[in-house]
């Protein structure tokens, strides 16, 4: 007599088999702004130096608010609030953070804890690499950087949102630097968009951050297809 | 002549107050590296980019670095012209507290080299308030010592008449509240030269924008909505840390203090108006407190002393004001700030340099009984010193 016991451990496995494996995806969104923000200002100072006025046809301005014409607002740093424990920042490549024409390039960044950043002199004049976490255990650095210099290599062990960057050499140099302990996070691009990839399922809280705006947040749920966060801004 | 005319010497007074110009020259350097917040635009220390620092080729004196090199080198210069001060005033002054006045300076004018390398070696912002305050202490320190060699000084000032300050402690309460008036608002500007060094090392810049209201209002609103909404229409070039609730009422209270200030020096200038001898009052118990020379000599234009002190404190702190005002007004731009420090560091050095003044006399007359005390101390139970009578 044949054993019927293990026909229904089999028919489970079976029909597990046939089930659609859960999947990663994506958190997409756009973020605008509505209002008018202040009017960016020229960076005189920058045009005093003669190193770095000669980098420069017409004088630079501030970048506090990069909006696009129908406000798509750019620089905004988007990420899943809560999220700790998941960096892979140790293994991740290198973020490269530049200093060309006496600015720092781009100006906002986002690593992971652990991960490097590289920051390069790509000016025929001296900077100091000046960086100032607010957060404990995140060290701050001071160091010089003559022109063809070697790269300098950063990591921070903490999660830590808009790490500034200086150059006290040139005071209106500065970038930020928003470290997180997972790799779900996105800077929106010049139209606004961001994508936040390979989100495990889940419920999440996505926050949107902007220096000078601050932050705002969304509830999400992520199962098996893309999930669409958009964020809006305002200025008042 | 007195007998402490004897300690003049012209060249220590001259070379004294060289010092002192260069200190404020140096204050001035000081105060131009925190305005164009370059006081981290050499990281290392004493070298400078890894050259030593005298060898520190001119053609990377660029940006910030020109601000922070010259002023290590100003620095340096200080420092010999202090060694070699405290080591003439050893030599040469027959007073023990001046040469241990001599010795004070040198261990400050380290102390200042010593605290400005840590500051940037360790990355401490608290210890360049610390630096900015000591090197006040510092000017009014080499100030005095200027004060202290003059002839003036040594002939007019310690010859003051014991009688007159017997008689002018007895009779003149005015002076008297002149004096403890004039301390504590010397003790109020050192206060004040605090709260600039706190705000200014903030690296924040402006935390009101306006003058002389604040945000619009007396008073600004510093709840988390309305600051968040200071910093987001705060559009700055440098100092790019966001200001903060603490930040506004830190310079609020920089305001209140500098009205206190003015109130308070007005008042010095009132009590330092000539005094009108009360009719009742013997020509000879009138209170000699002009500092006029016994030969008759003075002032050529018969202002007192204390008036001519205090109208020019008056004056400064007016002119402070202004700048203060003008530093707001002109977004903190770097030479209008670096003014506001100066002005404020001649403010404490006048009213540091007045109470040597009004209380000097008192001091040495107070030191030469506990002299003559020692020495014959059956004399002083024979009779009442003249110093004693009426001294407090």
């Amino acid at each position: 007599m044949k054993d019927a016991k293990g026909t229904p451990v089999l028919l489970l496995i079976a029909l597990l088999a046939a089930a659609p494996a859960a999947r990663a995806a994506d958190i997409i969104g756009t973020i605008t702004l509505k209002g008018t923000p202040p009017a960016e200002i020229p960076i005189t100072p920058l045009m005093d130096n003669p190193d770095c006025a000669a980098m420069h046809k017409t004088t630079p301005t501030t970048h506090f608010y990069v909006v696009g014409p129908k406000g798509e607002l750019a620089d905004v740093v988007v990420s899943l609030k809560g999220v700790t424990g998941k960096s892979t920042g140790a293994s991740a490549p290198p973020v490269v953070l530049d200093q060309k024409g006496c600015l720092y390039v781009p100006q906002i960044l986002a690593i992971q804890t652990g991960q490097k950043l590289i920051v390069r002199n790509s000016d025929n004049c001296i900077h100091n690499v000046h960086c100032t976490p607010t957060v404990a255990g995140n060290e701050e650095h001071n160091d010089a950087q003559m022109p063809g210099g070697a790269d300098l290599t950063y990591t921070f062990p903490k999660p830590e949102m808009f790490l500034r960057f200086k150059c006290d050499v040139h005071p209106w140099m500065f970038a930020w630097v928003s470290v997180f302990d997972s790799p779900y996070f996105s800077i929106s691009d010049p139209e606004g968009k961001f994508v936040i990839k390979n989100v495990p399922p889940g419920k999440y809280t996505v926050e949107a951050d902007h220096r000078k705006l601050g932050s705002k947040t969304q509830d999400v749920e992520v199962k098996d297809s893309d999930v669409t966060a958009n964020f809006t801004f305002e200025v008042k | 002549m007195n007998a402490n005319a004897q300690n003049y010497n012209p060249w220590l007074h001259r070379f004294i107050l060289v010092t002192a110009v260069a200190t404020f020259l140096l204050l001035g350097s000081g105060g131009m590296v925190t305005s164009h917040e370059a006081g981290m635009s050499v990281p290392d220390w004493p070298n400078t980019y890894g050259y030593n620092m005298f060898l520190f080729p001119v053609s990377k004196w660029v940006g910030g670095i020109l601000y922070e090199h010259t002023h290590r080198l100003l620095a340096s210069g200080i420092g010999l012209l202090t060694t070699v001060l405290a080591v003439w005033l050893w030599r040469k002054d027959a007073r023990g507290w001046m040469r241990w006045l001599g010795v004070l300076a040198f261990v400050l004018v380290a102390l200042q080299g010593v605290l400005g390398g840590l500051r940037v070696t360790l990355e401490m912002d608290q210890l360049g308030i610390v630096h900015g305050a000591l090197a006040q202490l510092f000017f009014v320190l080499i100030c005095a010592l200027a004060l202290f060699t003059s002839r003036w000084w040594q002939t007019v000032a310690l010859a003051h008449d014991r009688h007159s300050e017997e008689n002018a402690a007895v009779t003149d309460r005015r002076y008297q509240s002149l004096r403890w008036l004039v301390l504590g608002t010397t003790f109020l500007v050192f206060l004040q030269l605090v709260l600039g060094a706190t705000m200014r090392h903030q690296h924040a810049g402006l935390a009101i924008p306006d003058f002389p209201a604040a945000y619009g209002k007396i008073w600004p609103d510093t709840s988390a909505a309305a600051v968040a909404h200071y910093n987001a229409d705060r559009m700055e070039v440098i100092s790019e840390n966001p200001i903060t609730a603490f930040q506004i009422i830190l310079q609020m209270v920089h305001r209140m203090v500098a009205l206190a200030i003015f109130i308070l020096v007005a008042v010095c200038a009132w009590l330092a108006r000539p005094p009108g001898a009360p009719a009742s009052l013997p020509a000879s118990q009138v209170p000699n407190t002009d500092f006029r020379r016994q030969d008759g000599g003075g002032p050529r234009d018969g202002v007192p002393i204390h008036r001519r002190l205090s109208l020019f404190w008056l004056g400064l702190v007016l002119v402070q004001i202004i700048l203060g005002a003008a530093t707001i007004w002109s977004n903190k731009a770097a030479d209008v700030a670096t003014a506001h420090v100066l002005v404020g560091a001649l403010a404490l050095a006048t009213g540091a340099l007045w109470c040597a003044i009004a209380f000097g006399p008192t001091i040495a007359a107070l030191c030469e009984r506990r002299v003559e005390d020692r020495r014959s101390p059956t004399a002083t139970a024979a009779g009442a010193h003249p110093a004693m009578i009426g001294n407090k």
